[in-house]
C-alpha cells in the first residue's frame, strides 16, 4: 500500500473526529470532574457542537447529535428529549451566527458563544426545576457556563488547525 | 429599520427551517421532536418507558467500555497520590488503630447487649440480604451525583434499596433495568434521608449538597449542634434501617461523609426485612 494511500485512509478517518470526539464525550461526559476542583468542570459537547455547527455543520449531522442527546440523557439520568433540545437550540444559534456573518471572528464568535450556551443553560435549568422538580446546584451550573466559556477558545484554536491538517482549508479567523 | 429586521427574520429562517448542507432533517422539526420527547417522558408515556429502558441498557455498557481510559487516569492520579502521601497516612493509621481496638471490643459487648434487650422488648431484628455490585459507571456532573451498577432486576434489586460502602449508606437505587441500575448518591441534591444525630439523640433530614458533604435539614433550633456528632440513618418512614453511619458532623450545618463517594468500585445492595421473634 502506497504511502499515498495510507494517507488519505488515515485523512478520511480523521474527517469522522468530530463524530467520534461527540459520540464519545456524551457516552463518557468527559469534564475532568475527578479532579474535584471546586465548581470546575465544563461541557464539551456545547463546544463541539457549537464549534462544527459553525464552521462545518456537514460533518455534525443533526441526526447524529440527536443520536448523541440520547446518550447523555440516559448516562446523566435526564428526561429523555432534554439534551436533545439543548442541543439544537445550540446549533440553531451556531446557524444564525452563520448566515449572518460575512467576515468571521473568533472574537466575535467566542462572545456569541457566550450568550448561546447562558440561553441553552437556563432553558436546561428551568425545564429541569420547574417540570420534572430535580434540584440543580446553580453555583456548579454557572462554573460549568464560565469554564465552558473559557475553554471554547482554546478548543477552538485546536479544531482549527485540525480542519487546516484534514480539509485543507483555511478557516478565515 | 425595516430592512434590519427583514435580515432578522431571513436569517432566522434560513438557521430554523432550511435543511442545511448534506441534512437531513431540519432544525425546527428536531427541536419540536425534542419537546414532545419531553412532553412524554413528563407524562411517564409508556413506550418513552420502554425507550429509555432499551437505552439504558445498551449506554450504560458501552459507556463502561468508552469511560476505562478515564477511569485509568483517574486511577493513575490516585496512585500518585497515595505514594505522596504515604508516610503521613501511615503515621495517622497507627493512631486510629491504637484507639479502634479498645473501640472494637466496647462495640461488640454493645451490640449483643442490644440484641437481647430488644428481644426483652419484642422489638423485631432486622433481617440483611446482601448483594455485592460493581460501580459501571460513576458520573459526579454538577447536574446529578449518581453511579451506575452492574446488577438490575435479574438480580432481584429493586427500587429504594440501600447501597453502602463497606459499613456505611452512599446512596440508594432509584432506576432500575434488566441487568443494570442507577443509584443516587447521598451527595445528590435530590437526597433526602431520615437521620439520627448522637450523642444528642436529634433527629432530622440529611440532603446532599452536590459536593462531598452533606447538609443538616429541618432540625429542633434548641437543640445545640456546636460539637462533633455521628450521623446514622433513623430508620423513619421505613426505607433503612436504623443505625447505619453515614458521616460526620462537627459544626455548621456540614456532615462529611465517612466514605469517599468519588472513589467506589465495588458497594453492597442491601434490603432490609423485618424477622419475626
Amino acid at each position: 500500500m502506497s504511502v499515498q494511500t495510507k494517507k488519505t485512509k488515515l485523512k478520511k478517518f480523521l474527517a469522522f473526529a468530530p463524530l467520534i470526539l461527540l459520540y464519545a464525550s456524551t457516552l463518557n461526559e468527559f469534564d475532568f470532574n475527578y479532579l474535584n476542583y471546586k465548581y470546575f468542570s465544563f461541557n464539551f459537547p456545547f463546544i463541539l457542537i457549537y464549534y462544527w455547527s459553525l464552521k462545518r455543520s456537514e460533518s455534525l449531522g443533526y441526526g447524529s447529535i440527536f443520536i448523541a442527546s440520547l446518550f447523555n440523557d440516559v448516562v446523566l439520568g435526564f428526561p429523555i428529549g432534554l439534551s436533545g433540545l439543548t442541543y439544537f437550540i445550540i446549533c440553531g444559534f451556531a446557524a444564525y451566527l452563520r448566515n449572518i456573518t460575512l467576515r468571521p471572528d473568533m472574537v466575535k464568535d467566542w462572545l456569541f458563544f457566550l450568550l448561546t450556551i447562558l440561553v441553552a443553560t437556563s432553558i436546561n435549568y428551568f425545564l429541569l426545576t420547574t417540570f420534572f422538580s430535580v434540584n440543580v446546584n446553580y453555583y456548579d451550573l454557572t462554573g460549568n457556563i464560565f469554564f465552558t466559556f473559557l475553554l471554547y477558545y482554546l478548543f477552538s484554536y485546536i479544531f482549527d488547525i485540525y480542519q487546516r491538517f484534514v480539509f485543507k482549508e483555511q478557516t478565515n479567523d | 429599520m425595516a430592512t434590519s429586521r427583514d435580515d432578522f427574520v431571513i436569517a432566522i429562517r434560513s438557521a430554523f427551517l432550511k435543511k442545511g448542507n448534506k441534512q437531513r432533517f431540519s432544525l425546527v422539526a428536531l427541536i419540536i421532536f425534542s419537546v414532545v420527547l419531553i412532553v412524554l417522558s413528563r407524562i411517564n408515556f409508556p413506550a418513552i418507558n420502554y425507550l429509555k429502558i432499551g437505552l439504558n441498557e445498551v449506554v450504560y455498557r458501552v459507556s463502561f467500555i468508552v469511560s476505562l481510559p478515564e477511569q485509568q487516569l483517574n486511577r493513575s492520579l490516585i496512585v500518585i497520590n497515595n505514594h505522596l502521601n504515604l508516610y503521613n497516612d501511615h503515621d495517622q493509621l497507627k493512631e486510629k488503630f491504637k484507639s479502634l481496638r479498645g473501640k472494637e471490643l466496647d462495640n461488640e459487648y454493645l451490640k449483643f447487649e442490644n440484641e437481647r434487650l430488644r428481644k426483652i422488648i419484642d422489638e423485631y431484628i432486622i433481617n440483611t440480604d446482601e448483594l455485592v455490585a460493581k460501580v459501571l459507571l460513576d458520573k459526579e456532573s454538577p447536574f446529578l451525583r449518581s453511579i451506575i451498577l452492574n446488577k438490575g432486576s435479574k438480580d432481584k434489586i429493586r427500587i429504594g434499596m440501600a447501597v453502602l460502602d463497606g459499613p456505611y449508606l452512599v446512596g440508594k437505587v432509584v432506576e432500575v433495568n434488566y441487568a443494570t441500575s442507577r443509584v443516587l448518591l447521598i451527595s445528590d441534591l435530590n437526597s433526602k434521608i431520615p437521620v439520627i444525630l448522637e450523642p444528642g439523640d436529634i433527629q432530622s433530614i440529611m440532603s446532599g449538597s452536590g459536593k462531598n458533604k452533606g447538609q443538616i435539614q429541618y432540625f429542633k433550633t434548641e437543640n445545640t449542634l456546636n460539637e462533633k456528632k455521628i450521623v446514622f440513618t433513623s430508620g423513619s418512614g421505613g426505607i433503612f434501617k436504623s443505625g447505619i453511619p453515614i458521616g460526620e458532623f462537627n459544626s455548621g450545618e456540614e456532615i462529611k461523609f465517612f466514605s469517599d463517594l468519588s472513589q467506589l468500585t465495588f458497594v453492597k445492595v442491601v434490603s432490609f426485612n423485618k424477622e419475626n421473634n
